[in-house]
């Protein structure tokens, strides 16, 4: 019997946990992606030597939304997210065994490792790595980064990014998300399906992200964070975790002005560049920060 | 003689980089090893996505010791000296010898070296070769300092069978212990190999279900596929890029064949070869009679198991569908607006930087399309210009924002189905070609002028902003834009003065004129096409005209015929002559200055060979004034004037006594030097 979709992330979770990793819960801020998550983007740089971490953490794309008609793209979905650092001399094993925990058997799979550099021009981090296909399809993401916010990162951490709903489609063998089942509980007991929880999320979202958002307000919230970013920045210490929040703000906004289409393709490489500006000054300020309060522990 | 054995076991190396990195290794190791005078002999590698091997034979294990008796300093020179001396030779100074040498007596220092061993150099090598390989890209892993393409788990180093000892230090406290043992395919066994010698391994390895070598693998993926395409009635759809990429993904090849949805074969068949290559790798394949057909092939990475590969069938099937949905998706809404009314959307999308937007070039590809199309007989102007207005409408489509490659092609299928016609639909899709040497050029005269103009305001634009190519880097192609331009010309016979053309071109772009790079720029590629095309290295130089690009065809034609007239014997005794009066009257002219042409006195044109020479130049510059003539006349005129040359210097003696016939003679030679030269530069020719 194939595993509902929320058994699979708490197995994830679970065989995570077994490998020592510290399971938090998604961060409460709208994100583009998982890595975004301050235990990611921030820990990859410092101060513990050692950061293994893991956490489920819903991702906005606005500009993939389709109003819930496309079986396999949405504006809101759940990537799982696997950081360890340093990245363990045993990761493909590692992760190869969170497929089998899973229930997906790597002796039956065409299980595939094809390159893929990745890097966020948003973030100023850059990393080597694959996508991981099974049976030609993309499962996840594996990633050892480099450089998070322009700081070189060391050691280095290993980032898995799994997409639960693609992963969990493979493993019920299904064709539309909003098939995917959810819990395991059968229709007639009121169980749920993918659709069920978020098709109408969808629908609403898309619409919103497309046509109804207010682009005037929302440039004012963009440069209203990238203010607060500053403010924090320039407070005596700096504050890196608040400052980081408002630069996760102004990504995503930047992200709905996008799917508004206001955004023209010049404009679009200044926005960019905007937000990693404010990315990199909070890792620098978190890497100066961090660095100033373990000594203080230490004394 | 010894032979060495280095195998390196690490993570995914990502596909394109293999060939590469397999010939760097054994560049690497060849010269190291025979600078350090090991005297490699013969070399072998293999490469598969996680193994690298490398064998060399014939090294020298152990050089021999050497002993050397060094001349020092005076016995009474300063002691600086002598302790300058002592330092150099490593010796201390109650190690030296006092020798009379008969011109005095000297310190001498005996200096003993040891021969190096190959194996305690070979683990330096080894360090030293890794730690600074020449990935294209490469990443630390754990707490390495060291980079490596993705993280290396095994190093192992043999010599005659064996291990030496050894380490490759990583940095950060991290370090590979030299080994001779190595893991087989990573999903089907747990157990390593032993490692001996080059042909073991590779036995071993594929009974461990890695085929390490890569032409092996590449040969078993077509094998396989063929047989299975022809068991199917299908042919292969060859694509040799998406071979060599596949070969450097997987280490055990089962290709497997899988179906695609009927409902998608209504998509153009570019799609669908795009899509399945670009995100799946999959190949298309043929019916016999030569359309697409409804299936596709993929290589798992895996044994073969009647089981398993339907599930994986199934499973790939299932992403095909997902992925040409979406392709179908755009296709369809792409469609939902006319071809036309994406055309504001180009004005957002920028060129290049000081070039404006797309929408700016399109409008000066329709102004540039009657100058170009003018020269092209049976251009259709009015077509030109429309593809050339809806030429980059496509950019902005759905489908080419996801498959960039599909440019031109899927502007051609929607501006039929926006009502253009198919003159129209024909140069548009043509309009990128040619894209490289072996790419064809447009099919029609509309795509050929579509094609030029599109080529001539990037080559102008670009050069006009100060970004032209240098050295090797040419970000925006500009060079294979000047050859595709001179593949036109030539192939399509086309008579264009691009000079001017520049010209216009630039002032459509706001500058006051083209930049003097340009003609230039071109003609150095003209050098280039033509040698590659296998003109003899002279004769395109004594045709082309550096950066003379008023008439590129004339240019390309004249080589060509030269090189023809050259290659016979006439040409050769005719080059004999024209070295012979050239240099009479560079002697001459360095006494006395210039001697005209065309000053020759008919009356005193004595000897019946001068009469004759006289007779046959006047008819070759008649006939090398091309506009009368053509080129044809202008070679024949050439040979001709090979009998009365030869038969001139033989019978005639220009330093005659009579100064007037004297300078007559040198008038007539003057005449035949200048003929020639208005034909082609023959100072240029060595043979």
């Amino acid at each position: 019997m194939a595993l509902d979709f929320q058994s699979i992330l708490l197995t994830l979770q679970q065989y995570w946990a077994a490998q020592g990793c510290v399971i938090l819960q998604p961060y409460d801020m709208e994100v583009g992606a998982g890595t975004f998550h301050p235990a990611t983007t921030l820990r990859s740089l410092g101060p513990d030597d050692v950061w293994n971490a893991a956490y489920v953490q819903p991702s906005r794309r606005p500009t993939d939304g389709r109003y819930g008609e496309n079986p396999n793209r949405l504006q809101h979905y759940y990537q799982f997210q696997t950081i360890m650092k340093p990245s363990p001399a045993n990761a493909q094993e590692l992760y190869l065994g969170s497929l089998e925990a899973i229930g997906l058997d790597v002796k039956k799979h065409d299980i595939r490792f094809v390159e893929d550099d990745w890097e966020s021009p948003t973030l100023g981090a850059w990393g080597l790595g694959w996508e991981v296909w099974c049976d030609g399809m993309e499962v996840s993401q594996f990633t050892y980064f480099q450089q998070v916010g322009g700081i070189e990162c060391d050691p280095v951490p290993l980032e898995l990014t799994y997409g639960l709903e693609r992963l969990a489609m493979f493993i019920q063998g299904i064709e539309n998300v909003y098939e995917l089942d959810w819990d395991g509980v059968p229709k007639d007991k009121g169980g749920k399906k993918y659709g069920d929880v978020f098709l109408r999320a969808e629908r609403e979202f898309s619409t919103w992200n497309f046509e109804v958002a207010e682009t005037s307000r929302l440039l004012q919230h963009f440069k209203d964070a990238e203010a607060e970013c500053a403010l924090l920045l320039a407070h005596e210490p700096p504050l890196a975790l608040p400052a980081y929040d408002q630069c996760m703000k102004a990504s995503h906004l930047f992200n709905l002005l996008d799917a508004r289409g206001v955004i023209s393709v010049t404009e679009r490489q200044g926005y960019i560049g905007r937000v990693r500006a404010l990315a990199k000054q909070c890792c620098e300020a978190w890497v100066g920060v961090g660095a100033e309060s373990s000594e203080k522990g230490t004394n | 003689m010894t032979d060495l054995f280095l195998e390196l076991n690490c993570e995914e190396i990502p596909a394109r980089m293999q060939n590469k990195a397999i010939a760097d290794l054994e560049r690497l190791f060849l010269d190291a090893l025979s600078q350090g005078g090991f005297a490699p002999k013969q070399s072998r590698t293999a490469i598969s996505p996680r193994h690298m091997a490398l064998e060399i034979t014939g090294l020298i294990a152990q050089q021999p010791d050497t002993s050397e008796e060094r001349r020092g300093p005076r016995i009474d020179a300063p002691d600086k000296a002598i302790d300058g001396f002592c330092a150099g030779a490593g010796v201390s100074r109650a190690d030296l010898i006092e020798k009379d040498t008969g011109k005095g007596v000297f310190f001498f220092a005996q200096i003993d070296q040891k021969g190096a061993s190959l194996e305690r150099r070979l683990a330096e090598m080894v360090q030293d070769i890794l730690s600074q390989f020449p990935w294209p890209k490469s990443q630390r892993w754990g707490r390495s300092r060291m980079s490596w393409v993705r993280p290396l788990h095994r190093v192992n180093v043999l010599l005659d069978g064996k291990a030496i000892a050894g380490q490759v230090d990583l940095g950060g406290s991290m370090s590979i212990t030299f080994g001779a043992e190595t893991e087989g395919h990573p999903f089907y066994t747990d157990e390593l190999i032993s490692l001996t010698d080059f042909d073991s391994y590779v036995n071993d390895l594929k009974r461990s279900y890695v085929i390490v070598d890569a032409a092996e693998r590449r040969d078993l993926i077509s094998a396989q596929a063929a047989e299975k395409a022809k068991s199917a009635g299908l042919n292969l759809r060859a694509d040799d890029g998406l071979l060599a990429e596949v070969t450097g993904l997987v280490e055990f090849p089962n290709v497997l064949i899988g179906k695609i949805d009927d409902a998608f074969m209504q998509l153009p068949a570019e799609v669908l070869v795009t899509s399945m290559r670009v995100h799946q790798k999959f190949f298309a394949l043929n019916e016999s009679d030569g359309k697409i057909a409804p299936y596709f092939m993929t290589v798992a990475n895996r044994l073969p198991d009647s089981e398993t590969d339907a599930l994986i069938i199934a499973g790939n099937e299932r992403v095909l569908r997902a992925r040409l949905s979406d392709a179908a998706f755009f296709y369809e809404t792409d469609q939902q607006q006319k071809l036309e009314d994406y055309l504001p959307n180009l004005e957002q999308v920028a060129f290049y930087e000081g070039l404006g937007t797309v929408a700016d070039k399109v409008e000066r590809l329709q102004k540039l399309i009657p100058l170009i199309s003018d020269s092209i007989s049976g251009c259709d102007t009015q077509a030109a210009q429309r593809a050339a207005a809806l030429s980059k409408a496509d950019l902005v489509t759905g489908m080419v924002g996801e498959f960039p490659e599909l440019q031109g092609l899927m502007g051609s299928y929607y501006a039929l189905s926006s009502g253009e016609s198919e003159a129209v639909a024909v140069a548009m899709r043509d309009h990128y070609r040619p894209a490289g040497p072996s790419d064809r050029l447009p099919e029609t005269r509309e795509g050929l002028a579509l094609s030029l103009a599109d080529k001539i305001d990037t080559l102008v634009g670009f050069f006009g902003v100060g970004a032209k190519p240098t050295g090797s880097k040419d970000p925006y192609a500009l060079r294979r834009a000047a050859l595709s331009i001179l593949r036109i010309l030539d192939e399509a016979d086309i008579s264009l003065p691009l000079d001017t053309l520049f010209v216009e071109a630039a002032r459509l772009h706001g500058f006051d004129t083209a930049d003097a790079d340009l003609g230039r720029f071109v003609t150095d590629r003209l050098v280039v096409r033509l040698r590659d095309s296998g003109l003899a290295y002279d004769t395109v130089a004594a045709s082309v005209v550096d950066g003379d690009i008023s008439q590129i065809d004339r240019q390309v034609k004249r080589a060509r015929a030269l090189d023809t007239v050259l290659s016979t014997e006439t040409g050769t005794a005719l080059i004999a002559g024209f070295r012979r009066a050239a240099n009479i009257l560079a002697a001459e002219e360095k006494k006395t200055g210039s001697i005209d042409a065309g000053t020759v006195n008919p009356a005193l044109l004595a000897a019946d060979e001068e009469k004759a020479l006289f007779t046959a130049v006047e008819a070759l510059s008649q006939a090398s004034d091309e506009t009368k003539g053509g080129l044809s006349k202008a070679m024949q005129g050439l040979a001709d004037l090979r009998g009365p040359i030869d038969a001139f210097f033989e019978a005639i003696i220009v330093n005659a006594e009579d100064p007037d016939l004297r300078t007559n003679r040198l008038a007539l030679l003057a005449e035949v030097r200048g003929a020639m030269m208005q034909i082609a530069d023959f100072s240029k020719i060595e043979k």
